[in-house]
């Protein structure tokens, strides 16, 4: 881990010194110079964009997470006609690429519930939310069972032998040993959903690629911008992956006292 | 029906896929009646005492403890709350302490309080003879321990009838000893039983009755000297020299 994160701040410094070097006339990184007054309001502009990326990401990673958990459920029942629907809904909702889906949310979905007489209205953040929710909870969803499958049958019976119902066996004796077995996957899909929340920039959506694409509209310089978005990606999954290395060392040190 | 009859097992039918583990299937058990079920492996005599307890489900043929019969709707639940069960592989909860193991139940399934639960599991713990463990997780204890943690953690909900799935097949030679004697001071307070156990010695000390099972057929019953002594069928026979060989 360390040595990844070594590797790639030796592999951005040596981009930007190369590019600030000025010898060569492809770079402009006066574009995003803090020491001018210009630069300094374009990466104001550029990191404003942060915020609605990290409440996009963290709000749907939320809901992915829940729907997952309620697809899960009923997915691992001994009755096939429970187990049904969920099977549907995951190989259903993972077939679909997430840009026309979110295209059809965004689009297509007011009109679906106006014409069921249940007029809404979607704008591009919960437009983008909504999407990347359901998307990712087809993958949430296997991953519980994943972890939920992986505790042994002899748990579940022997809860259900001292009394327990089936959502205090989950809640007490199953959840708890499968949460350190799912965190992991978990949080690679948390990433991707961080990543993924990129595509909100083409509905609109004033995230951090929709404002770097406006400013290499207005600035013409692609190279410098995207550059500087691949880093602002980087450093937000870096944080987050830094964290859950913590939550992670945290139960497995519980888990082992 | 007679008084104290507590399980009513009544033309019993079950399968898995094509392979017919139990048929036709008849037994009673009376009110602190202690039974010990042999036979060779795959006769069907673990899936009979996981029917009793609504484990494991069966086609035809009714059950009834304690009254109830476990087919009428939330049948299978009010019967768990009378029957305890102890596991081949214990099957505590690895992530609790022992004391956290025995309290689980009767405070989420019974409501009672954490001083009065923990007061009952002590007093259970004293009983299987390790209440020194209380604080420890599971898998700092013995196998033998663990087993007695297991059966201390089924008493606890105060059944009225105890199922042992080989409760000591799992178990290391030295440390069968230790739950065998739990479990025959359980039986001597009275406590109705019901054994899945290929340890003959236990069966001659505290059976009343001697059931032995064969490709998912009951094939003899009876007490445990007249079977040990003089076993009707041939494939007992068959099976008692196995088993006693050595």
């Amino acid at each position: 881990m360390t040595r990844t994160m070594k590797l790639w701040a030796l592999l951005c410094g040596v981009l930007l010194v190369t590019g600030c070097s000025g010898g060569s006339s492809n770079w402009g990184w006066y574009v995003i110079d803090p020491s001018t007054a210009q630069g300094a309001s374009n990466v104001r502009f550029l990191i404003g964009g942060f915020w609605a990326t990290i409440q996009l990401s963290l709000i749907a990673a939320f809901l992915s997470m829940l729907i997952g958990l309620l697809v899960a459920l009923p997915g691992m029942s001994a009755n096939r006609w429970i187990r049904l629907p969920s099977r549907v809904y995951i190989e259903f909702i993972r077939a679909i690429p997430l840009l026309p889906m979110l295209f059809w949310v965004f689009y297509g979905l007011p009109v679906v519930m106006r014409s069921l007489g249940m007029p809404i209205t979607i704008d591009a953040f919960w437009g983008a939310i909504i999407t990347l929710a359901i998307s990712d909870s087809a993958f949430t969803a296997e991953i519980y069972r994943a972890g939920i499958q992986s505790i042994p049958k002899g748990q579940t019976e022997a809860a259900r032998t001292v009394g327990l119902s089936y959502s205090q066996t989950m809640r007490y004796v199953v959840l708890p040993q499968a949460i350190r077995r799912i965190l992991p996957p978990l949080a690679n899909q948390f990433i991707y959903i961080v990543k993924m929340s990129a595509f909100a920039s083409v509905i609109g959506m004033q995230e951090l690629t929709r404002r770097a694409n406006e400013l290499v509209v207005t600035e013409y310089r692609p190279l410098e911008i995207y550059t500087l978005l691949i880093l602002e990606y980087l450093v937000l999954v870096l944080i987050i992956s830094f964290f859950v290395r913590w939550l992670e060392r945290k139960m497995g040190a519980d888990e082992s006292r | 029906m007679c008084a104290d009859r507590v399980i009513d097992i009544t033309a019993l039918n079950k399968s898995f896929g094509d392979f017919r583990a139990l048929s036709d299937v008849h037994l009673d058990v009376s009110l602190g009646e202690r039974i010990v079920i042999c036979g060779p492996s795959g006769s069907g005599k673990s899936t009979l005492i996981r029917c009793v307890n609504g484990l494991e489900q069966f086609e035809s043929g009714s059950i009834t403890v304690d009254g109830i019969n476990l087919k009428d709707p939330g049948g299978v639940d009010r019967v768990r709350s009378e029957v305890g069960m102890v596991f081949q592989q214990f099957n505590l909860f690895p992530h609790l302490s022992v004391l956290d193991n025995l309290t689980l139940g009767p405070m989420k399934a019974r409501g009672l309080s954490r001083a009065d639960a923990e007061a009952l599991a002590m007093e259970y713990l004293e009983r299987v003879r390790i209440p020194e463990q209380a604080q420890k997780r599971p898998r700092d204890l013995s196998g033998g321990q663990q087993q007695r943690v297991a059966i201390a953690r089924s008493l606890c909900m105060k059944p009225k009838i105890m199922l042992f799935d080989e409760p000591t097949s799992a178990l290391d030679p030295e440390m069968i000893s230790e739950v065998l004697d739990v479990m025959v001071e359980l039986a001597r307070d009275g406590m109705t039983m019901l054994v899945v156990t290929h340890e003959m010695g236990f069966a001659r000390k505290v059976a009343d009755r001697m059931v032995f099972m064969d490709a998912g057929e009951i094939v003899e019953t009876g007490t445990p000297a007249a079977v040990f002594d003089a076993p009707k069928s041939q494939r007992f026979r068959n099976f008692l020299e196995k088993i006693l060989q050595h």
